[in-house]
Formats: C-alpha cells, sequence, structure tokens
C-alpha cells in the first residue's frame, strides 16, 4: 500500500492547481497592503463614527479616541507595541508565501496539502488568539473604574454586531482579510479540485481511499 | 462585496408631519413663552421665545457686556463688585424664576454664579441685573439659586468644600477642615432685596443640586450630593467608588427656627451685596461683614441623609411635592423617594447609621420604587403635571418620559447629542404649563453649519402635549445653558417697561433738558452734563479739559418714545460705549493721555440724521490754559476761525 500511496500524492500537480498556488500568494501578500479587520463603533454622541483597523503589524483608526473612552469603563488602552502579534503574523506569513515557491518548485500534491493545512494552521491561531484578546479586553476590567455597570462586560464581537451600553460595535474582515478569506477558499477549492482529478484513476481508488482517508484525518 | 463593508444604520430622528407649522411664528406674532436659559461660560442668561426658538434677548448678568456698557458704565460697575474687587466674568448656571404659593408669578429671575459665589436677581419689568449678592464661605456655587415655594428663601449650596474663614491647611485635611454649606437668602417679598439669613455648616462633600419640597413637603429642601467618599484629588475614579451617595433633606422652617432662637453662631465673613437703584439709577456695592451658621449638631432634627445611587446630579420634586427624583449621573436606574415614608422613617427612627452625625435614614424607608433601566447616564427629571415625568439621559443621549406611580417608561426620543438639562415651562413647580419641552445638549458636532473647531451648543424643542414626544425643531444656543425656566409669555410681556418716565429720572448727574447741561471742573475731575435727542448731543463741542483729566460724560436720554435709545462712544478711550434707554442717565468714564481733538457720537441708529449726531472734545496739554467752554451749535466769527 505504501508504494500505491507514494503514487497518489507524489503525483504532480495540475495547472490550475499550480497557478493558484501564484494566486493564493498574491492574495496573502494583500495584507501588507490592506487591513485584515475592521472593528466600527456607532453612538449617539458620534453620529461621525469611530472606527478601528488592524492591519497585519499595527492598529490604525480612531485607537486614541477609543483609548480616551475605554478608561471610564475601565478597560485596557490599546498600543501597537503591546501585541506581539504584530511581530509573529509578517513572520508567519512571509514564511507561508516563500512556502508557496517551494511548492511550486516540488510540484507534488502532498506538498500542496501540507502547505494547505499550514494555512488552516495559522488561522485557527489568529482567530482564537483574536477572541482570547478580545475576551481579556472586554473581561478583565479595572475594579476602579468610574462607571461601573455590576455584571456587565465588554467583549467586543468576533464577527457580527453586538450592543454594549450606548455603543453599537461591527466586527467584520476589511479589504486584507477578504483577500485572506479568498485565499483560503482558494486553496480548499484547488485541494478539492487536485484530489477529484485523481478519481478518473479506477486501478488506484480502491488502496487510494484508504491512504487519502489517512491523509486526509492528518492534515 | 470585497471592497464595501457593512454599515450601521444611521438612527436619523425623522420629523414627523406637521412639526413645521408648530414652530412658525408669524412676522408680527409673538411666541407663547418666553424661555430663560443659563448662560453658562459666557456668565450671561439668554432669553428664546418659544416655539420659534429666537434668541429675543442676551441679559448681561455676571460678566462684563460691552455692547450696552454694563460693567463699564459709572452706574453698573459696581454690580460686579465682590470683596476681591471688580470681577468681569463669572459661569453662570441655573436660574429660577419667582414663585408665589408654588407658581410662577413673573416677578424675578434669580441666577447663580458658581465661580466667585454670587447670586443675581434679574427684575423681569426691565430685564435688567439689580441685584447681585455674593456668598461667603463657599466654592462653586453649583447648588444655587432654589427657591422656597413662595420665594422666602433662595439657597446656594457648595460644589468645592473648603475650610470655613480663610485657614491656611493642607489640602489632604480635607476630612477635618474642609466643609459645605448651605446658605439660605431671605428675599424680601415686596422688593425682593436678598439677605443672607443664616448658614448651614455641613460635613465636606460636593453639594450638586437642589429643589425645595411642594405642598405637604413645603418645609423642606433637598439636595443631591457626591463625593461622600470624600476624595479632594482625582476624584473622576475616587469619587465614583462609593454605590451610594446622599440626598441632604434640610427642614429650613426648623432651620429658621433654631437661627431665630439664637442657636447659631454669628461670624465675621466679608461679603459684597450690590444693589441697583431704580430710582437714582445707579448701583452701589457694599461690604456685608457677618454671617449665621448653624450646626446640625447643635440643631438636632434639622438635617438628615438620605441614600442615593452613584453620584446623583439632579434632585427634583414632583408638581404634588411627594415624590424626590433622585438622578445618579453613573447609575442605570432612576430611584425615586416618597416624603410619605420619609416622614415616617424619621419618626419611627429607621436609620442606618449616621454620616459625621446626620442620621442617614435607610433607602429602602424612604424609596417609593425605582424606575429600572430607564437609559445611561441620568441627570435632571422635569414634570409636565399630567404625573409623567421626563428625565434627560446624558450617556445614552435621550429624553426618557415615565409614569411616576408606575414607574414605567412610556416614550423615548433621541437628542443631538449628550443632553444635559431638559426644561418644560413651569415643569419644576406646583402647576407645570407643559406642552413643550426643550433638551439642552452638549455636544454640536455636525447639527448645524459647521463654524471652526468651536461651536454652538445646541439644543431640541419637542411637543410633549400628545402621548408620544414629537421632536419639533433644533437651534444653536449661546453660551453653554446649564439649566432654563420657560413661563407664558402673559405674564411678563404686559407688564414690559417701554421707556423711562424723565420726571422719575433722580440719577446724581441727570441734565433734565438742554438748558440744564453744563461742563463742571472740580480739581482734574471733569463732569460734563450732557443730553442726547434726536439728532444731536448737548454740548457737542467741549474745550478746556487736559491731559490727565478724570472726565465723566453723563448722557441723559431725553425721548419719552418708545425704542428710541442713543448711544455714546469718544475716541481712543480705553472703555466700552454707553447704550441709554429713553428717560436714562448713564455715564462714561474717560481718561485722555495725550493731548488732541477727540470726536464723539451717538453709537446707536436713531434717527435718520444719525450719522450726524456727533461731537468734538478738546484737549489741551496739561497746564495750558485754555478755557473751559462747551455748546451746540455756536459757530464762531470768520475772524476767531483763522
Amino acid at each position: 500500500m505504501h508504494c500505491h500511496f507514494n503514487i497518489q500524492v507524489m503525483k504532480k500537480l495540475t495547472a490550475p492547481g499550480k497557478i493558484s498556488i501564484v494566486l493564493i500568494m498574491a492574495c496573502i501578500a494583500m495584507l501588507w497592503f490592506k487591513p485584515m479587520w475592521r472593528i466600527d463603533l456607532r453612538a449617539p454622541q458620534y453620529p461621525e463614527g469611530i472606527s478601528m483597523q488592524i492591519w497585519i503589524d499595527d492598529v490604525k483608526g480612531d485607537v486614541a479616541i477609543i483609548n480616551g473612552l475605554n478608561h471610564y469603563i475601565g478597560m485596557k488602552t490599546i498600543h501597537k507595541k503591546d501585541f506581539v502579534e504584530f511581530l509573529i503574523l509578517p513572520k508567519a506569513f512571509l514564511i507561508f508565501i516563500s512556502l508557496g515557491v517551494v511548492v511550486l518548485f516540488c510540484n507534488r500534491k502532498l506538498i500542496f496539502y501540507l502547505w494547505s493545512g499550514l494555512f488552516l494552521l495559522i488561522s485557527l491561531f489568529a482567530f482564537s488568539d483574536f477572541y482570547m484578546w478580545e475576551y481579556n479586553y472586554g473581561h478583565n476590567l479595572d475594579p476602579h473604574a468610574p462607571i461601573q455597570v455590576p455584571g456587565m462586560v465588554y467583549q467586543p464581537p468576533l464577527l457580527g454586531y453586538k450592543k454594549m451600553l450606548n455603543f453599537e460595535a461591527l466586527s467584520q474582515p476589511d479589504v486584507g482579510g477578504w483577500f485572506f478569506i479568498g485565499a483560503g477558499v482558494l486553496l480548499l477549492t484547488a485541494s478539492v479540485y487536485e484530489w477529484k482529478k485523481n478519481k478518473n484513476d479506477i486501478r488506484l481508488h480502491a488502496s487510494a481511499t484508504a491512504s487519502v482517508g489517512v491523509l486526509h484525518e492528518s492534515v | 462585496m470585497l471592497f464595501q463593508n457593512c454599515k450601521m444604520k444611521n438612527t436619523e430622528a425623522v420629523v414627523e408631519g406637521d412639526a413645521a407649522s408648530k414652530v412658525y411664528v408669524a412676522p408680527g406674532k409673538y411666541d407663547e413663552f418666553y424661555n430663560f436659559v443659563s448662560g453658562g461660560f459666557s456668565g450671561q442668561v439668554s432669553v428664546y421665545g418659544i416655539p420659534s426658538c429666537r434668541l429675543i434677548k442676551v441679559i448681561p448678568v455676571f460678566s462684563a457686556f460691552p455692547e450696552n456698557g454694563y460693567g463699564f458704565s459709572e452706574e453698573t460697575k459696581p454690580m460686579l463688585n465682590t470683596t476681591v474687587g471688580y470681577v468681569p466674568w463669572d459661569d453662570q448656571h441655573h436660574l429660577e424664576l419667582s414663585q408665589t404659593n408654588g407658581e410662577q408669578d413673573g416677578r424675578w429671575l434669580f441666577a447663580n454664579a458658581n465661580n466667585t459665589p454670587r447670586i443675581a436677581r434679574i427684575d423681569l419689568t426691565t430685564f435688567k441685573t439689580v441685584e447681585i449678592l455674593q456668598i461667603p464661605n463657599s466654592a462653586g456655587n453649583h447648588s444655587s439659586p432654589f427657591i422656597t415655594e413662595n420665594t422666602e428663601y433662595v439657597i446656594a449650596g457648595t460644589r468645592f468644600s473648603v475650610p470655613l474663614g480663610d485657614q491656611d491647611v493642607p489640602i489632604s485635611s480635607f476630612k477635618k477642615n474642609f466643609k459645605s454649606t448651605a446658605s439660605f437668602i431671605k428675599i424680601d417679598k415686596d422688593n425682593g432685596h436678598m439677605k443672607l439669613a443664616f448658614q448651614i455648616i455641613l460635613p465636606g462633600m460636593n453639594l450638586d443640586l437642589s429643589h425645595c419640597g411642594k405642598g405637604p413637603s413645603h418645609d423642606w429642601f433637598f439636595f443631591s450630593t457626591y463625593n461622600t467618599e470624600q476624595a479632594y484629588t482625582l476624584l473622576e475614579v475616587n469619587a465614583s467608588q462609593k454605590d451610594k451617595d446622599f440626598v441632604v433633606a434640610v427642614n429650613w422652617k426648623k432651620a429658621e427656627q433654631y437661627a431665630k432662637a439664637g442657636k447659631g453662631k454669628m461670624t465675621s465673613v466679608p461679603h459684597a451685596h450690590n444693589l441697583y437703584d431704580e430710582d437714582k439709577q445707579k448701583s452701589t456695592s457694599e461690604i456685608e461683614t457677618e454671617v449665621l451658621t448653624l450646626d446640625p449638631k447643635d440643631c438636632p432634627d434639622m438635617v438628615y441623609m438620605i441614600p442615593c445611587p452613584k453620584s446623583p446630579h439632579g434632585c427634583d420634586v414632583d408638581p404634588t411635592g411627594e415624590y424626590i427624583v433622585g438622578s445618579g449621573k453613573l447609575a442605570a436606574l432612576i430611584p425615586v423617594f416618597s416624603f410619605t415614608k420619609t416622614m415616617a422613617a424619621i419618626q419611627q427612627k429607621q436609620f442606618e447609621g449616621d454620616f459625621y452625625g446626620i442620621p442617614v435614614i435607610k433607602y429602602e424607608a424612604a424609596l417609593y420604587g425605582e424606575v429600572k433601566k430607564p437609559g445611561l447616564g441620568p441627570l435632571h427629571t422635569e414634570f409636565d403635571g399630567k404625573g409623567n415625568a421626563y428625565t434627560s439621559f446624558f450617556i445614552s443621549s435621550e429624553v426618557v418620559k415615565w409614569d411616576i406611580k408606575t414607574l414605567t417608561v412610556l416614550d423615548r426620543q433621541p437628542t443631538f447629542y449628550s443632553v444635559g438639562h431638559l426644561s418644560i415651562p413651569g415643569g419644576d413647580t406646583k402647576k407645570p404649563w407643559g406642552k413643550y419641552l426643550i433638551a439642552y445638549d452638549k455636544i454640536t458636532k455636525d447639527r448645524y453649519l459647521p463654524t471652526g473647531p468651536e461651536l454652538f451648543q445646541s439644543a431640541q424643542l419637542y411637543d410633549i402635549s400628545g402621548d408620544k414626544m414629537q421632536l419639533l425643531m433644533d437651534f444653536p444656543t449661546i453660551g453653554e445653558p446649564h439649566y432654563a425656566q420657560a413661563i407664558p409669555a402673559s405674564m411678563i410681556k404686559d407688564k414690559s417697561v417701554k421707556f423711562y418716565d424723565i420726571m422719575k429720572n433722580h440719577n446724581e448727574f441727570v441734565a433734565l433738558g438742554e438748558k440744564k447741561t453744563k461742563v463742571v471742573r472740580t480739581g482734574n475731575r471733569v463732569d460734563v452734563y450732557m443730553t442726547a435727542i434726536r439728532s444731536h448731543l448737548t454740548p457737542d463741542n467741549i474745550e478746556g479739559v487736559f491731559v490727565g483729566d478724570e472726565i465723566y460724560f453723563h448722557v441723559t436720554n431725553l425721548e419719552q418714545d418708545w425704542d428710541i435709545p442713543h448711544g455714546f462712544a469718544i475716541k481712543n478711550n480705553p472703555n466700552a460705549e454707553l447704550l441709554i434707554m429713553p428717560g436714562e442717565t448713564c455715564t462714561l468714564k474717560f481718561v485722555p493721555e495725550k493731548q488732541g481733538i477727540y470726536p464723539f457720537y451717538c453709537t446707536d441708529f436713531c434717527s435718520a440724521l444719525h450719522q450726524e449726531m456727533q461731537g468734538y472734545l478738546r484737549v489741551s496739554a496739561k497746564g495750558a490754559n485754555t478755557p473751559l467752554k462747551f455748546s451746540t451749535g455756536v459757530i464762531a466769527s470768520a475772524e476767531a476761525t483763522k
């Protein structure tokens, strides 16, 4: 079975598959040019709206205004230097893109699937890290804050709309984030495409099912 | 989708239906109500017509007003005198119209000064500030000028606790040395004259706002207080720690009795008392020297504390006098206290300890109920006389209507933006007129055309005659309104003085007619007795004054007709102008520093030949032997002009 396994995944990538690698690398590269995520705030006394954009290596927008407001309810202030993520993420994605060159050069499905797996890992880490940060930000309040509403927490939404006191918050991907999601979609589509392109070969199908099943789980 | 993000909907208040017709006052017609609005840091009081929301007048009270010479003319300078001399500005926060039997009577308007503690009384027949009393042992005169139902007293409470007298103590000795005071100023019911009757000395804390009881609670005054944590630094954090501060209930009738019975201590604290005499047409400033203080320790049953959640601001009594509404600006509910229950709790001694010896009534014993989840940051409450209360919410930027008996929220309307105070005509009296509600906001931003970084404050007018509030109008206000009072126009407009009777002008320097004009020298003081009538000044040629002379122009407006003021100004005078009403005499001081010819003229467009209303003052060098000459219409012979 081992040799069949080798044969299957050591198959070369299809042409569309190879093109997708380049597209995916370009999508990820957008993160250096556009913010990943945005949180928009609205309150009756802020008709102009307040906004914060999270980039791969910075927070931009009305951060100073948000910091000024948050001290009333005891929330920590937001500063770029407090986020080790802004050092890790750029490096992680740079490695990911470089690996894309490797994938292209190796031209093997296995390497491609591994590369997709790496993407999934990075995404899961990024989102759960973001959620944890938002949880701490909204729960760990200064006990001496001027405004204390018993039982109230201010965890911003991970995605979507939430109202907290007089503020409405909307959390969603920004342009760079959409490209990132696009890259993910492309990766998934390309992986499925690459996998399906083997189904036509009936001789390998039976044994491949088992090995791909193993591979699928390990990915 | 890739290049657009979702946006949250804007909550634009839609102005419905007939709003425009409800605020349109046709040319030639009058507004229904006078709305007296405090000017905040402008130091003045503004007057708006409701419902048109048009600015009708700015009444100068605590800030010098060069526009009409208030604080610049010799007759009005003493109004701004204090124990530290002439103070040209103050922060005017609250207003109260005089009442008789709990109803507005249209006689006087009282105004407080926050910074150099004072209370002013404005005469509503002339819209002039006629009396100012300085408050001793006070700082941050914020909880002021609230009155008893029959205008027996006006009170002044301190926002900033300070040591009494002028002791020099460390700031950290706040708890031991700093006191707050509640001053009771007696009002003469015939002429309105103010006199500081007594002061109650209370522990150091911040007194915020106050209202007197009505009807059954007539004998009591209620003050909201915050910073009972007794913080003296970083109050933002340190004065927000306790779950509850207090409403201080003072039985002023008892206090009055104690004062009479000699339970008070006479202390020597100078304070200025300035009075404008309508007859002599000038103001005088006297320094009063004594104040009677009462200590709650010597006066049992006079002061009680009722716990009130989270740094209360407003302290409002409903028209029946039974319900007292405390608005905790950091609270998420509105506590409503019952006067009957409070009295019962005192009788039955239902106390939970004391605050520096003052009994603290149990919260539940005094509480009628709480309005739950009304909004965020309640500040002020007023009433419409139909059993409804209206509270302003600063943080959630809205006005909320609720039923007093059932404590349920009936309606809410957004304000633009962050409303501070709201005003209903008669809304804090026994007999509210209702009909309109005006919200005065703290944040303007995009409501009107932008005018650079410094913006006027904004205000909204609502129709509250129906079940739901209806937004009618949005208008900018001068200064920063903190409080307002509205009264039906009919109660004031027919008593409004049109012009002064010149035969009743007893100004020391009046010139009753052109024949009585003259220029008189006494040492280096020169008094010019001048008259103004369309369209000339008499005298309009004056010679024989010298550099360094103290010249006083006393200008009498001889007109006896409606709306014919004359103005007066002279070139290179580091002073303002005069605006003289018909039948009035006003005085402007001028000390020339250089020789030369100084033109003077009428500054208020009074007639077709207003441009011709001018004159010349010849100032000669000191020691010159120019004879003193004055005239109008005298033309020198051809020989003399060469």
